[in-house]
């Protein structure tokens, strides 16, 4: 399978880890991701916040340089899929939009025809093709007895249509199976960590995050496993913060999905940047990694 | 607070043999906005809504007062800046209603009108991506953050040194910029397409 990668603006900075693991997982996978070249960042959140066209334009860029590439994108980020995959639907659905961005794009001598694939690194490794399957007999170290909190996130499965259910998504509760850790019973899955408020009003992000710890420990959770790096970054640099707060002692350890695919795999914590999670994970990886 | 009676309601910068588009009109001209007129007031929304209980007026409420036309109330309230953007309304609502996305323009019409606080907290914030984008097509994180907190709240940036420097040792936080090589191509994209922008 070839794919364009689509790593965004967290991945090179503060979610490095999840570009690590995500390369040295699909390469073991057979799945051949390359980069796509000078790509700008998909504007998230934000840029949709202060103006809806041109947010919608420099996402268009994107698609229209991994058109000329021919190959479908891949984005581990969910606000990066969400965001592109959006721009993609509503390109498609509204005439009005497709004609106001594709005048954009002409400006700077670009042009989308709609023919790109925006795909999460999630639903490729779940989506029936047989990448699971494979991952399974490519397990070098069951991660056996490791309890596990799959957090989705909300953009990753939202606005509607995505590869998943909105409110209850299994992909990485099926993927954790597959590498044999144990799922919980995990009712916060997809609700959001209010990450994009932790700068902003970072009071009431705490307390969406604290429900979130909460709701993990209490499961019996011995990690936190996520496909976000906005959820990762909040849940693990956060969560002493979270803990002064509200009088708590949680040292959850946050793994980015890859990561625990890549222990399986046998890969060394090292190779998939975990050491650079600020809840450290010694002690639960030790029995997996040696 | 004081109603705007309808003739002063929005300039005119629209071409003559165009009406001046009500608030409501320009509400449900975003892509799929029309599904406003079908809302049936059940609340859905505000009872998945995660920051409701920060929020002057609830989404369902918002939705009532657009669709009444009260543009500066809703425009100088907080609700919109305390959406998440995490769409578990809009994948809820039995009437199609892409109320964040409703949001997002209630917030962009609350910028563009200066119904926002010169040192408002999530406004400056998303200003601060989009002029970081803009820039160098890449978000800065650091240079973005710091210019978050000059511009609302720079004695809050004390207490940030902690988190910055446990991130920096864990080389999670790059001091140096990636600007893109198409930075005047983002920019011509940008510019044509701000050209294109719905104005009121």
């Amino acid at each position: 399978m070839k794919y364009t990668y689509f790593p965004g603006c967290s991945l090179e900075a503060g979610s490095i880890g999840y570009n690590m693991s995500t390369l040295a997982v699909s390469d073991t996978l057979g799945i051949e991701l390359k980069e796509l070249e000078d790509w700008n960042c998909c504007g998230a959140t934000a840029y949709t916040s202060i103006t809806d066209i041109q947010a919608f334009a420099i996402c268009a860029r994107n698609l229209a340089l991994a058109e000329k590439e021919g190959r479908d994108i891949v984005a581990p980020c969910s606000a990066c899929y969400t965001t592109m995959r959006k721009t993609n639907t509503y390109l498609r659905t509204y005439p009005e939009v497709k004609e106001k961005v594709g005048k954009a794009l002409a400006a700077a001598g670009l042009s989308y025809g709609g023919g790109i694939r925006v795909v999460h690194l999630a639903e490729i490794l779940t989506d029936g093709n047989g990448t699971m399957k494979a991952l399974g007999e490519k397990v070098k170290v069951k991660l056996a007895g490791l309890k596990v909190a799959c957090y989705h996130g909300c953009q990753i499965v939202r606005p509607g249509g995505g590869f998943d259910d909105p409110e209850f998504p299994t992909a990485l509760d099926r993927l954790m199976t597959a590498l044999g850790a144990e799922p919980v019973p995990f009712p916060m899955t997809a609700r959001c960590c209010g990450g994009s408020m932790i700068v902003s009003r970072r009071e009431i992000a705490l307390h969406h995050l604290y429900k979130i710890l909460r709701c993990a420990a209490d499961s019996g959770a011995q990690c936190i496993v996520t496909a976000c790096p906005l959820c990762h970054l909040t849940l693990d640099a956060y969560q002493g913060m979270v803990n002064r707060k509200f009088g708590t002692h949680y040292r959850i350890p946050i793994m980015y999905f890859p990561q625990l695919i890549g222990i399986a795999l046998g890969f060394k914590p090292k190779e998939l940047g975990i050491e650079k999670n600020i809840i450290g994970s010694k002690n639960l990886l030790g029995p997996y990694s040696k | 607070m004081p109603t705007e009676a309808p003739a002063k309601e929005a300039p005119i910068t629209q071409a003559p043999e165009h009406k001046p588009k009500t608030f409501r009109e320009e509400v449900w001209s975003i892509p799929g906005g029309e599904a406003i007129k079908l809302c049936i007031q059940c609340g859905t929304c505000a009872g998945s809504c995660l920051n409701a209980n920060q929020m002057d007026y609830s989404p369902r409420k918002v939705i009532a007062m657009v669709r009444a036309n009260m543009k500066t109330e809703v425009l100088k309230s907080n609700s919109m800046w305390y959406c998440v953007s995490c769409y578990m309304c809009s994948v809820r609502c039995p009437r199609d209603i892409h109320i964040t996305d409703m949001m997002y323009v209630l917030k962009g019409l609350a910028v563009e009108e200066g119904h926002v606080w010169k040192r408002g907290r999530t406004s400056n914030l998303a200003k601060g991506i989009v002029e970081s984008v803009n820039w160098y097509g890449r978000v800065f994180e650091v240079e973005m953050v710091i210019n978050y907190f000059f511009r609302t709240r720079p004695w809050r940036l004390i207490g940030m040194t902690p988190l910055g420097f446990s991130l920096l040792k864990k080389g999670r936080m790059p001091l140096r910029p990636h600007p893109i090589k198409g930075r005047d191509e983002l920019r011509k994209i940008v510019q044509a397409a701000g050209e294109l922008e719905v104005k009121p």
